[in-house]
């Protein structure tokens, strides 16, 4: 009894911890304050559902609590109350409790994703925040799921709530004008969440948080926040499609599968359904951003049966496109590897050569040369091509494919 | 442009202060700013005082006038000349503004001249003791 209704608390206020917070912190202003009251609402939780019964409307008990606790704490003490009542006054007037004590908690998020974005925050906590504001996910449970210690991910999150407060970064919503300019750096975190969601995949930790399933989730609730931002789409879009192939990246053994050699029968089918009515909204009604753009790349490859059929010559379009949208020697590389299927292996050799200068430190740069130059027959140069990328190359999986490949050229 | 003209100083809305510390980017053999475009200055400095957010402000003499005083432990003072202008940025003026919040500080110093050519202007809040 004890510990299921243990388990609903923690449920419904992982759920509901990132509305909490977020109305918490637009009444009174204050972060820590927020913080605090709604972990107190979540301990009296704790003590009375199991005795009384999880109530109709949790998500509204708790913020009734929280609320109380928080009003509680301002009695108590009076410095920080005096600190905070001018900045109560502002809020209330600014607009009228948007909150009735029946109704479930209004969405105030949107507000929260663009204060822990922040452009005036470090990048390394602006995804911390996120995880711990909105997510709901406790400081132990972001450091798990970063792979850093306990201590790092306590100090980051502490000195960026330190200045959110003393530099008072505030917590709204960016004016429509000003939207071009903040989404960016919202979207940037996201993926950055999810990106390292993959690059900690091979862990030991089998009780971490799943990052790239908490970025997903996250970004699900900003489109429907945002829903007339199309990048948005589109970046919920890539991840999907991304994830989709998760299990076919990685061999029984740990290694890493690329995906000419994934096995497609893995590949999650429900999610490519659900990311691929997401395409048009994200590609129409104006220039495609670079989200979207990724997402319809991704799509050519999942509705390919085969690495082969797949459309190659509209895969090179988009990258074009992508290449115009936000160059770079990464997309430069993606686009040759597309080439080199398109057009075969010598005039993709051309394009990456041109492209040494910029990215002879990158290994995925020397194992795509390596990899055309033994399609080539060139065989004493894709040697060498791998052994300065299994030099580069960061993780296990990757040298362990990088070896694989150098003995087939090299045996 | 709209920015900055959030209503301030009204009664009840917290304010705070931050100094915008103006960095010119390239420094001339005199030791003046490079590029510094009197107008702009002007009229920079015109609208910070009409938007009633200006709390003080000053545009500091070229850095050849600059002169370092340290103190030791034993107390003995050492003056020297400079510093010299080998650092790639130099402190040219500042000003303090009175705004309700960073994103308002921050759209003030990017109007600052200061902030283009090279130039840059670091956002910094004062420090609030009184609560």
């Amino acid at each position: 009894m004890g510990g299921e209704a243990a388990g609903a608390v923690a449920a419904v206020f992982r759920e509901e911890h990132g509305r909490l917070l977020a109305v918490l912190v637009r009444r009174f202003g204050d972060l820590d304050l927020a913080e605090e009251a709604a972990s107190e609402a979540l301990e009296a939780a704790l003590v009375h559902w199991p005795v009384r019964g999880v109530p109709d409307r949790p998500g509204a008990w708790l913020l009734t609590t929280a609320r109380r606790k928080a009003v509680d704490r301002l009695r108590r003490d009076q410095a920080y109350a005096a600190r905070l009542a001018v900045l109560q006054a502002e809020t209330d007037r600014a607009a009228p409790p948007a909150v009735d004590e029946g109704a479930d908690i209004p969405d105030e998020r949107l507000r929260l994703f663009f204060t822990c974005a922040h452009p005036a925050l470090p990048a390394e906590a602006r995804g911390a925040l996120m995880l711990r504001c909105l997510a709901g996910l406790t400081t132990p449970e972001a450091a798990r799921a970063h792979l850093v210690p306990q201590a790092t991910m306590a100090q980051r999150v502490v000195r960026a709530k330190k200045k959110i407060r003393e530099a008072r970064i505030p917590f709204r919503v960016p004016e429509p004008h000003e939207l071009p300019a903040r989404l960016p750096g919202v979207l940037q975190t996201l993926y950055s969440l999810f990106t390292e969601g993959y690059a900690a995949s091979s862990g030991p930790d089998l009780q971490r948080p799943d990052l790239a399933e908490e970025a997903i989730r996250l970004t699900r609730v900003l489109r429907r926040l945002l829903p007339a931002e199309r990048e948005t789409t589109g970046l919920l879009a890539l991840m999907l499609l991304t994830h989709a192939r998760r299990a076919a990246r990685t061999a029984p053994d740990g290694g890493l599968v690329l995906l000419e050699d994934q096995d497609r029968t893995l590949w999650d089918r429900a999610l490519i359904e659900e990311a691929l009515p997401l395409l048009p909204p994200a590609l129409a009604g104006g220039p495609a951003g670079p989200y979207a753009v990724q997402a319809a790349i991704a799509a050519l490859h999942a509705e390919a049966p085969t690495f082969a059929t797949t459309d190659w010559p509209q895969i090179v379009a988009l990258y074009d496109v992508l290449s115009a949208l936000a160059p770079s020697p990464l997309v430069a590389l993606n686009r040759a590897a597309a080439l080199a299927m398109r057009d075969g292996p010598g005039p993709a050799l051309l394009l990456l050569d041109a492209l040494g200068a910029e990215l002879h430190a990158h290994h995925p740069y020397h194992a795509a040369r390596a990899d055309l130059l033994a399609r080539l027959d060139r065989r004493a140069e894709a040697a060498d091509a791998y052994r300065r990328a299994l030099a580069l190359a960061g993780t296990d999986p990757e040298r362990a494919h990088l070896r694989r490949r150098l003995h087939a050229v090299d045996p | 442009m709209v920015c900055g003209a959030v209503p301030h100083g009204t009664m009840g809305v917290r304010t705070v202060k931050y100094m915008l510390l103006i960095q010119a980017g390239a420094v001339d053999a005199e030791g003046g700013a490079e590029g510094c475009d009197v107008q702009d200055w002007m009229e920079y400095d015109k609208s910070v005082q009409d938007a009633g957010i200006y709390v003080s402000g000053e545009s500091l003499a070229d850095l050849v006038s600059a002169t370092t005083v340290r103190v030791g432990a034993d107390g003995e003072r050492t003056v020297v000349d400079g510093p010299f202008a080998e650092t790639r940025e130099v402190l040219g003026g500042f000003y303090v503004i009175d705004v309700p919040d960073l994103d308002a500080a921050l759209d003030w110093a990017a109007r600052c001249p200061g902030s283009r050519g090279g130039g840059s202007v670091v956002v910094r809040p004062v420090a609030d003791f009184g609560a």
